[in-house]
């Protein structure tokens, strides 16, 4: 690797991407939050589906909930057939949205290892790569020595507690700059005549004989043919404005970043078992996250103790970061349902649409969930990809267990 | 971190409770009579509100022994402790 000075590969930014309107009193569709489902929702409606009349509602600043809090990882390595469809189907799409959006997102396919460390991870990683085989996706079981050859600064010595035992490795996986893919979006649904409007709370969601008519915000009153729910973490409050519960508790996830280092770090690491996940910011920080804060939050903030089982767990999978100074740690709020899959679909209120419940790992999903839920939404019956993930398969029993897959702890 | 205090040993460190979910989910009292939907909500459905929420907690690493809180969820502060076997006080 060439040492390159940090930043040198990040390009400048326009100084205008979208334009701040005031809300008008009605749209065809009304998407709730202003983070990466919502704008890509946005995008893919007034793309794909011709639907422009479109208002994205944010009750803060664009993109500045978890799309702009989480450690970025994307890949498509999930163990079931329905998973296996929607995150790959998102994983092609992030394989040429840079050039669709025409807006650079730095998408970086530098791989993903899922490391095993007892002979139970070991028989789950070998089935989940069979698995991924069988529905097309790259992937392969790596030993210790192939660990080390991918990532050399991984610690693969077996005189650690949780010795590490090999990977999963799925080479298409990678990072993206997800501030950048915000801006994309927003850029492109802004340029396609979508209403972005920022500072603007949804405090209520009005219906006629069970039938959406409008939401009420702190900017006032908005008339909605549909509206579409992307507000992650807070789902369960925007779906009980509208009347009905969500299976989801909310949970603080906490990330962090160290100071600027030159490339040591070649790949992504994520260990299910000792809780971190690892990369390196094409900047130079590293970043890592954890498990999430065990009980429900709002805050934003989670629990000290948290980072430090981190931190420890870091140490000893890359002894290397030993001396790494610890720049500054953050938490969002991530909606977790009991299966760990995402819900996606109809709801029990007519032209109101859920899409919520991706806990620790929807960003990877950006651009699929944009896709097929402005799919839904347009033709007001799931796209095939999100019939899988209904509201209920929680009382028809078909859940999509994709603890061991989900790779963190939930 | 912070401190939570046990109705039996007083202030501890958040290090040494573990967390229980949602507090007062009774078993159905006539689960044969239940249906998909009701056991739905009782299997997978719990209070997830941005606000006040009683929920269980156990001081695992000093009594052992399960309690209630009301946490408020957006400030994680606890605004009432109390024992299992007492109900749930109004909070003002
Ligand atoms: C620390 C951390 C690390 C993560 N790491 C990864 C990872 O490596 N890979 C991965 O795939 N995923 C990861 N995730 C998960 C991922 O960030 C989320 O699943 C995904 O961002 C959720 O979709 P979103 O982008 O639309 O959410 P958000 O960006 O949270 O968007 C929701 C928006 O709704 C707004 N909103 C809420 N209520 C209202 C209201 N009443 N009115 C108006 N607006 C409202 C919020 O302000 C917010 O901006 C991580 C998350 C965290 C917190
Ligand atoms: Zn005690």
């Amino acid at each position: 690797m060439n040492p390159t000075a940090p930043g040198a590969d990040l390009p400048e930014h326009p100084d205008f991407l979208w334009d701040n309107p005031e809300p008008k009193r009605s749209y065809d569709v009304v998407v709730v939050g202003g983070g990466g489902h919502g704008l890509a929702t946005a995008y893919y409606l007034a793309k794909v589906h011709g639907i422009t009349n479109v208002a994205v509602l944010e009750k803060g600043w664009l993109a500045g909930g978890n799309m702009a809090r989480n450690t970025t990882i994307i890949r498509s390595n999930y163990l079931w057939d329905e998973s296996s469809g929607i995150y790959e189907h998102s994983l092609k799409l992030w394989e040429g949205l840079e050039e669709d959006l025409g807006y650079p997102i730095l998408f970086s396919q530098r791989g993903v290892l899922n490391l095993a460390h007892s002979l139970q991870d070991v028989r789950d990683s070998v089935r989940r790569v069979e698995a991924n085989k069988l529905n097309g996706i790259d992937a392969e079981w790596v030993d210790a020595a192939g660990v080390r050859e991918i990532c050399p600064i991984v610690n693969t010595l077996p005189d650690v507690r949780y010795p590490v035992l090999g990977a999963t490795y799925q080479p298409r996986a990678g990072i993206a700059k997800h501030d950048y893919v915000a801006w994309g979006f927003a850029r492109a649904a802004a340029a396609l005549g979508v209403d972005l409007i920022q500072d603007c709370e949804v405090t209520g969601i009005e219906s006629t004989a069970g039938r959406v008519t409008a939401v009420n915000t702190t900017r006032g009153r908005i008339g909605a043919g549909k509206v579409a729910l992307c507000a992650a973490g807070h789902s369960s409050v925007v779906a009980k404005m509208a009347g009905f519960d969500l299976p989801l508790v909310s949970h603080p996830l906490q990330a962090l970043v160290s100071e600027l280092l030159e490339p040591v770090h070649p790949t992504v690491v994520m260990s299910n078992a000792v809780h971190v996940y690892v990369s390196q910011a094409h900047k130079g920080e590293l970043v890592m996250g954890a498990g999430i804060d065990s009980y429900a939050g709002y805050g934003q903030r989670g629990a000290f103790h948290i980072i430090e089982d981190q931190m420890a767990a870091a140490l000893e999978l890359f002894p290397v970061f030993a001396r790494a100074h610890l720049l500054r740690t953050w938490a969002g709020i991530v909606d977790v349902t009991p299966d760990a899959s995402p819900i996606v679909g109809l709801t029990p209120v007519e032209n109101l649409y859920v899409n919520c419940g991706w806990g620790t790992g929807g960003f990877k999903a950006t651009p699929g969930v944009g896709d097929c839920f402005a799919h839904t939404v347009a033709k007001g019956k799931p796209h095939p990809y999100a019939e899988p993930f209904t509201l209920d398969r929680f009382t028809t029993g078909a859940l999509v267990d994709e603890h061991g897959a989900a790779a963190v702890a939930h | 971190m912070q401190l939570i205090p046990c109705p039996w040993c007083g202030p501890r460190e958040e290090t040494e409770f573990h967390y229980g979910g949602q507090a007062h989910v009774a078993y159905p009292q006539d689960p044969a009579a239940l249906s998909d939907e009701d056991w739905a909500k009782f299997v997978f459905f719990r209070a997830n509100p941005s606000g006040p929420l009683p929920e269980r907690w156990t001081h695992s690493a000093g009594c052992r022994r399960w309690f209630n809180a009301v946490r408020d969820t957006r400030t994680h502060d606890l605004l009432a402790v109390y024992r299992l076997d007492e109900p749930r006080p109004v909070i003002p």
